[in-house]
């Protein structure tokens, strides 16, 4: 499999702020790649660079072989997007909207069937405007991939979702997958990139802080942690060897040692230290 | 398999959605039939039947220049703060982001607006035949006169529209920076009030732009031939109508080109 898209030394300046910083990325056909980073990262300016709606500074972009902007016609009909934080308020309803984005691609999906995967289908004749978020934000992506595209951008697609409708969605975009396309993924939601993501880039003030899969994120901080209470209050251990430890600690202690817990650092410890560490280092 | 859609389907499309969403958003369209119509009624019963001059009255007079100016505030007025919403919710952008060529977009919006003029004109001359005894031009030559006012008219101002959809900072902004001017135009171009009766000075600005010509286009098509001796230099002067909204034609076609943004300030 080759790459859908390529990033070298992308650079991204406004004035005297550098949204992005030197990111470099290389994106696998097929793969969900997630963006990861706290609000003001850079997620979404690097995203729009690679969609064609922002010019960047400096650096070289890739994206499905063409410079996005240069690209024309040709290029966005192999292009989904869900932009962030907009939502389809208009007049006309699930179907006539979906039908007529399906219209200005070559080889588009099967109107019905794009309007049931994301389970709008009885509300396939409701005005847009009348919907939920969820239910608009979900148009959006029925409108996204009914061209049938290679490439799929989805910019925060799930902020402000109920749980329950987040997990349906996750399913969607699972399913996106499964047909064949490439999806691009910023979100600020470590269980969303945890689940969908085959690979994740943590950002943190325009550059790359880290690169892994989920799993092997996680696997990054070796250390885990052990907590327990005794006469002179809480403590907190880290460490490589928690059975070692925990073992001398029950010798130490008769009985129940109070409010013992072994934990392994979830993908938000190893995130929050990497997003941390960024921010020491550049102060 | 389907292949690449044409851009005239693709034109055809945008113009029957736009279409549809206008008819759907009820309150805009009522507010835009009937805006004239009020104006119609209202100033027509503050001014009566008041002659002018050669057997014109006023509200004859009137007719002609609502009929200019539901042109301007057609394709000027209601599209250009459309767009400026559109450019706020992020609808342009999302068009840009899309395969949608950009000719189908503004082509849509053309057709759009000349559906809802031309709806416009036609309740207009209807009411101005029922009521207050204009008589329908007969013969090729006014109704050829009329065809090309109206489209010079909409073209440009469909075109300044666009143009002028980029000068607010916000789609909240709009209307209060578009409606002033086209009520200044309004006031000053022969359409409220008979343009002969102005101060000359307002009259000479006038004269730069184009909702004057409109009006005294419409006049001409409308009004009997004898009343071109009651106008500013005793003549309805298409020719020079004509050369003052081609001009306006060139100079919306420029500044839509050169001031069109899919994006919001700062969004690039």
């Amino acid at each position: 499999m080759g790459n859908a898209i390529e990033v070298a030394e992308l650079v991204k300046t406004y004035g005297e702020l550098h949204a992005v910083n030197g990111l470099d990325l290389e994106i696998e056909e097929g793969h969900i790649f997630a963006l990861l980073g706290p609000n003001g990262a850079g997620k979404s300016t690097t995203v729009e660079i690679l969609e064609g709606f922002r010019k960047r500074t400096s650096g070289h972009v890739s994206v499905l072989g063409a410079d996005p902007e240069k690209a024309g016609r040709a290029w966005r009909e192999k292009l989904g997007i869900v932009l962030q934080s907009t939502a389809v308020s208009s007049l006309l309803t699930v179907r006539e909207s979906v039908t007529h984005m399906a219209h200005l691609y070559p080889h588009p999906r099967e109107v019905d069937e794009v309007i049931d995967a994301v389970g709008l289908t009885e509300k396939a004749d409701a005005k847009a405007m009348s919907m939920s978020g969820g239910q608009q934000r979900r148009l959006e992506v029925a409108l996204a991939v009914v061209g049938r595209p290679e490439l799929v951008f989805l910019d925060e697609p799930t902020t402000g979702f109920d749980p329950d409708v987040r997990r349906a969605f996750w399913k969607l975009i699972r399913s996106i997958k499964d047909d064949g396309s490439t999806i691009v993924l910023t979100t600020h939601y470590l269980d969303e990139a945890d689940y969908l993501a085959d690979k994740v880039a943590i950002i943190a003030q325009g550059a790359k802080v880290a690169e892994d899969t989920p799993a092997g994120l996680r696997g990054r901080a070796g250390e885990a942690v052990v907590r327990w209470r005794d006469a002179s209050g809480a403590h907190e251990k880290r460490t490589t060897t928690p059975t070692a430890f925990a073992r001398t600690l029950l010798a130490k202690h008769k009985g129940e040692v109070p409010d013992l817990e072994i934990s392994r650092p979830s993908l938000e410890d190893v995130y929050l230290d990497l997003t941390d560490l960024r921010t020491e280092e550049d102060s | 398999m389907n292949t690449r859609p044409s851009l005239v389907a693709l034109t055809l499309e945008r113009a029957r959605l736009e279409n549809v969403e206008f008819v759907r958003s009820r309150d805009q369209m009522i507010f835009i039939f009937s805006f004239p119509i009020i104006f119609m009624v209202l100033f027509g019963a503050i001014f009566g039947g008041q002659e002018l001059a050669f057997g014109v009255t006023f509200p004859q007079y009137l007719l002609a220049g609502l009929i200019a100016s539901g042109i301007l505030n057609t394709g000027f007025q209601s599209l250009g703060i459309a767009i400026a919403i559109d450019r706020d919710n992020g609808v342009l952008k999302r068009l840009r982001g899309t395969p949608l060529p950009p000719a189908a977009y503004f082509g849509g919006k053309v057709l759009h607006v000349l559906f809802v003029s031309a709806v416009q004109v036609a309740l207009l001359i209807a009411m101005g035949v029922a009521f207050y005894g204009v008589s329908l031009p007969t013969g090729l030559d006014p109704w050829l006169t009329f065809a090309w006012v109206f489209l010079l008219g909409v073209t440009g101002s469909t075109l300044l529209g666009i143009a002028v959809s980029s000068l607010p900072s916000s789609g909240r902004a709009a209307s209060a920076i578009i409606t002033p001017m086209v009520l200044y135009l309004q006031f000053t171009s022969g359409v409220f009030f008979v343009f002969t009766q102005l101060p000359g000075f307002l009259q000479t600005v006038a004269e730069f732009f184009p909702l004057k010509w409109l009006a005294q286009g419409m006049r001409s098509v409308f009004l009997p031939e004898d009343f071109a001796q009651a106008e500013a230099r005793m003549s309805y002067e298409l020719t020079t109508g004509a050369l003052v909204l081609a001009a306006w034609v060139v100079v919306g076609f420029i500044l839509a080109l050169v001031t069109f943004r899919w994006q919001k300030r700062g969004d690039s």
